[in-house]
């Protein structure tokens, strides 16, 4: 089978940049909706902060995840 | 191409021909420092060393705070008050509840431990995150893993344990056949996978940003007006991104002690 196309060069940086869309519009909305809550019930702070954090640290695994397998599969 | 070949080589200025030495993975690798000890030759790294300092410095610390409590506190035992009430308050009770009380030691361990591990990565003369190598935090969170496992087994029986997390109440029965697997599979593999290298890839990505601005700033500095503007523009943002980082180390140690007591809170009690 011939090559019809081929992409060279730091495809790590690429790779990065793909993975980083997702949980970048994942945190996004989770500050977002994290802050809007606050607004709506500033007593409920405690509780809301917590899911917040719990859940941007979830979502961030992802783009760490990406930013990292580069260096390991690489070279 | 590490650090010290950079430093050794003087000429590698930005006009100089030479290209922009960008540090890669291979900074994390420093070479073990050899030493005879009983006539055993023993490597010993950076990380060891760092690590076990830290564990001092935490012992010491809270030894010295909470050693002859009085009812005024002086200044020492009321910032170690701060600490303990701070991981009560915040994290033990807030997630786990009352129950939560018992947790605080080894949760205000692994915080103050985790912290101060990677405050490391700033700290002049060490400047090495001890939790960019991945062993450090794959062996805290195998103590956790343990530890939730374990308890969620004595709490809710060796096998409901298992069934409970299969099956949470409240679905169709047909979306058992999505779900569980799911569920298994987040219990036992994705939490312990993701909470390690959470930790590592943060300490491991904010270390590898300051190097390669710090070099760039080393890289540019040359006899021209690119170069002396680059070069200081590249120096203020190592200085901005170090206290970005400092912020950053504070509170990956905070989500990896916020998602043991999570998951410790989740062992104690079945979802219903």
């Amino acid at each position: 089978m011939s090559i019809l196309a081929e992409v060279t060069g730091s495809l790590g940086s690429i790779g990065y940049g793909l993975a980083a869309i997702g949980p970048g519009i994942g945190i996004g909305i989770i500050f977002g909706q994290g802050v809007q809550a606050i607004a709506r019930q500033p007593e409920a702070y405690g509780v809301i902060r917590q899911n917040m954090i719990l859940g941007f640290a979830l979502a961030e695994a992802l783009a760490l995840i990406g930013f990292v397998v580069p260096f390991v599969f690489g070279a | 191409m590490n650090l010290a070949t950079i430093a050794t080589e003087d000429a590698c200025h930005l006009n100089s021909g030479c290209g922009f030495p960008a540090p890669n993975a291979e900074i994390f690798f420093l070479k073990p420092y050899s030493l005879t000890l009983f006539g055993h030759h023993l490597l010993i790294s950076k990380s060891i060393i760092l690590a076990l300092l830290v564990a001092l410095i935490v012992i010491t610390f809270f030894v010295a705070a909470s050693r002859s409590s009085k009812l005024v506190p002086t200044k020492l035992q009321s910032i170690g008050e701060q600490a303990y009430l701070f991981i009560r308050d915040q994290i033990a009770r807030e997630v786990i509840g009352k129950e939560g009380d018992k947790f605080v030691p080894f949760l205000g361990s692994l915080f103050f431990f985790i912290w101060i591990c990677n405050l490391m990565g700033v700290v002049p003369g060490a400047q090495f995150p001890v939790m960019s190598s991945l062993a450090f935090p794959v062996a805290l969170t195998l103590m956790v893993y343990i530890t939730y496992v374990y308890l969620g087994m004595k709490h809710q029986g060796p096998i409901k344990f298992f069934t409970n997390a299969a099956f949470p109440p409240g679905v169709p029965k047909a979306m058992y056949v999505l779900l569980t697997p799911l569920e298994l599979l987040g219990l036992l593999v994705t939490r312990p996978v993701t909470q390690a290298i959470r930790l590592f890839a943060n300490m491991f990505a904010g270390h590898l940003l300051i190097t390669t601005f710090t070099v760039g700033a080393y890289y540019l500095l040359s006899p021209s007006i690119i170069g002396a503007l680059g070069s200081v523009t590249s120096f203020g943002v190592t200085v901005v991104l170090t206290g970005f980082e400092m912020f950053i180390q504070g509170l990956q140690a905070f989500i990896f002690t916020l998602l043991t007591a999570v998951y410790i809170g989740g062992s104690l009690h079945a979802e219903h």
